[in-house]
């Protein structure tokens, strides 16, 4: 029989349990000794290559690194994050329709780390006539969250390679996260 | 007669059949898809050219409802997500409230929690076991796995007094505490689970069919699922060892003795060997959480967002104040946002919430770990058979609840 067996592996560096613990473990957000009214080290690092186009959420909330990102570099900023930050794992994208906020949309990006296991979240304002530049080709995985933030919040997406519907029929009429969808029909 | 003379005379002629493609729904109602996936497939001959999935058969604008439901209101939905591990679900979401709120639970009500996340990680699993070995062709499996899972929600109907809609999780508690007879069923289960593990891999793992049916079937390979931003079992089969309860742990898993199993063939196979293997792991996490188990509280110190004992509301004037006013108001989280993932059994759910001060989220999404992995179907069914689509579906380990939330 010609079975090629499979390489299972596991990863080393199992933890003992430990016996006694000197009191209760703090709550993960608390864990890290982060001031809130300082800005976080991997922000701190984008803000010194990009300058203006970033800018640091203050003051930090329960300990998630946060950045406004101008429009116009978001796709530039995802590609240094990617490619020198460590930044490589596309957790998510998701849209929030603010019609009283200073812009219309705004865009959610989260990024994850595989090696140094930290998060960053981006915002990205978008205002009425604009559109977002699609991340597709820096994440591919971002497809379908764009087809999904376009297709519920209705934010437009510049350059996208296929922007339909995805939940909703495509003959659907509006955008039900926006905040003045009607509840009942 | 014609069309042969043609052929002998002007040689190998260009096969009309061959070269015709055509496309067939695959779905919404198909057992293979697991629910109500359907694929567009583009064929030719018995190969698949190319692959579109249409989702959306489900969608029931969970998000919309979370902006317009408080923050306890929304608990019974989270069941809805992945039905088929609702526990973990419920611990997610309250695990995410807590942290908007800053609220740390107390020792007993982890553990609780880490039990009732493993034991949905073992019954998921089990599922997918059963109905993939159906889908290869082997019904055997089903008849095994979904007598364990009887027990399983037996044991769930015992810890929470529901068999599927759990909603099991309070912010900043639990509805019922764990019982004796509980732990003491657990406990006489698990040696009897360990044993069933391994004559599942004598059915499967080294099984000829089932080899030649999985092997080099539907390859993802490790920088693809990066960039798609799979997780779960699905990225640790393509070489990747990255779990959630490692890499940002909550509920102290960092104080369990598991290990991260992970392979590099990125295959069915391997991703069936994947799971099996969490199986034996999720089961050492259950021992140790079992010895854990100390008596003490399960509701946090935090009279603003848990409601007061039962015995007092009928009694004492205030008490029922501030029940009416946690049950009808619900609670004020300051204003922020949070991420905050936990490890489900497909993968990473995340539940992103803004918060304006209000008693509902201004807005709640749903990082949901089945929708990020399907898409990798659009790539990888290209060029396999149509009975490959099949497995890769069922090895994908798709919930179309959370999908189409």
């Amino acid at each position: 029989m010609l079975i090629q067996w499979l390489r299972l592996r596991r990863t080393p560096g199992v933890r003992p349990v430990p016996e006694e613990r000197p009191g209760p473990r703090p709550a993960p957000w608390r864990r890290h000794d982060h001031d809130p009214t300082q800005v976080p080290p991997r922000v701190a690092r984008l803000v010194e290559e990009f300058g203006d186009a970033v800018q640091p959420v203050l003051p930090v909330f329960r300990n998630d690194a946060t950045a406004r990102v101008a429009r116009e570099k978001i796709v530039q900023i995802c590609r240094h994050l990617r490619d020198q930050e460590g930044f490589d794992f596309p957790t998510d994208l998701c849209g929030v329709h603010t019609p009283d906020g200073e812009c219309l949309f705004e865009v959610v990006i989260h990024l994850f780390s595989t090696d140094h296991h930290e998060r960053l979240r981006l915002k990205v304002g978008i205002g009425p006539g604009e559109e977002m530049p699609t991340l597709t080709g820096v994440w591919a995985g971002m497809n379908w969250h764009e087809r999904e933030t376009y297709d519920l919040v209705g934010v437009p997406f510049h350059g996208h390679p296929n922007l339909k519907r995805i939940l909703l029929p495509d003959d659907f009429d509006g955008h039900p996260l926006q905040k003045d969808f009607p509840l009942k029909g | 007669m014609a069309e042969r003379q043609t052929i002998l005379e002007h040689g190998a002629a260009p096969d009309p059949i061959a070269s015709e493609t055509f496309e067939i729904n695959m779905g919404p109602q198909h057992p293979a898809t697991h629910g109500v996936l359907r694929l567009l497939l583009t064929l030719e001959g018995e190969t698949v050219r190319s692959c579109e999935p249409h989702l959306g058969y489900l969608h029931r604008g969970v998000e919309k409802i979370g902006e317009n439901k408080t923050y306890l209101q929304f608990i019974p939905y989270t069941d809805r997500l992945d039905y088929l591990a609702p526990l973990a679900a419920n611990v997610a979401y309250a695990l995410a409230v807590e942290k908007l709120l800053d609220i740390q639970v107390p020792e007993r009500c982890r553990v609780i929690r880490v039990i009732a996340s493993e034991v949905a990680r073992i019954s998921s699993h089990l599922l997918w076991l059963g109905t993939h070995a159906i889908d290869m062709g082997a019904v055997t499996m089903f008849f095994y796995t979904f007598r364990e899972r009887e027990t399983l929600y037996n044991l769930i109907e015992e810890l929470t007094g529901a068999r599927l809609t759990t909603s099991y999780t309070r912010v900043g508690g639990l509805t019922r505490d764990m019982s004796p007879e509980f732990v003491q069923a657990l406990r006489a289960w698990m040696p009897h689970f360990a044993g069933e593990l391994v004559e599942y891999g004598k059915l499967l793992t080294r099984n000829r069919i089932w080899v030649d049916r999985t092997k080099d079937v539907g390859i993802i390979t490790k920088e693809q699922a990066i960039a798609l931003g799979m997780s779960g079992p699905n990225l640790r089969a393509s070489g990747l060892p990255l779990d959630l309860r490692r890499a940002v742990p909550y509920l102290d898993y960092q104080d369990y003795d598991f290990e991260v199993p992970f392979a590099e063939d990125g295959d069915v196979y391997a991703r069936y060997m994947i799971r099996l293997e969490e199986m034996r792991q999720s089961l050492r996490i259950l021992e140790q959480a079992v010895d854990r188990l100390k008596p003490g509280p399960i509701w946090a110190d935090h009279p603003k967002v848990v409601p007061p004992i039962k015995d007092k509301v009928l009694t004492s004037m205030d008490e029922l104040i501030h029940h009416f006013m946690i049950i009808a108001e619900g609670m004020n989280p300051p204003v922020g946002e949070i991420y905050q993932a936990v490890e489900m059994p497909k993968g990473e759910l995340g539940f992103y919430i803004i918060s304006d001060g209000g008693n509902a989220a201004y807005r709640l999404h749903i990082r949901s770990p089945s929708f990020v992995n399907l898409q990798v179907l659009e790539t990888i069914c290209a060029g396999q058979m149509v009975s490959d689509v099949v497995a890769i579906i069922a090895s994908l380990d798709p919930v179309m609840g959370e999908v189409d939330r």
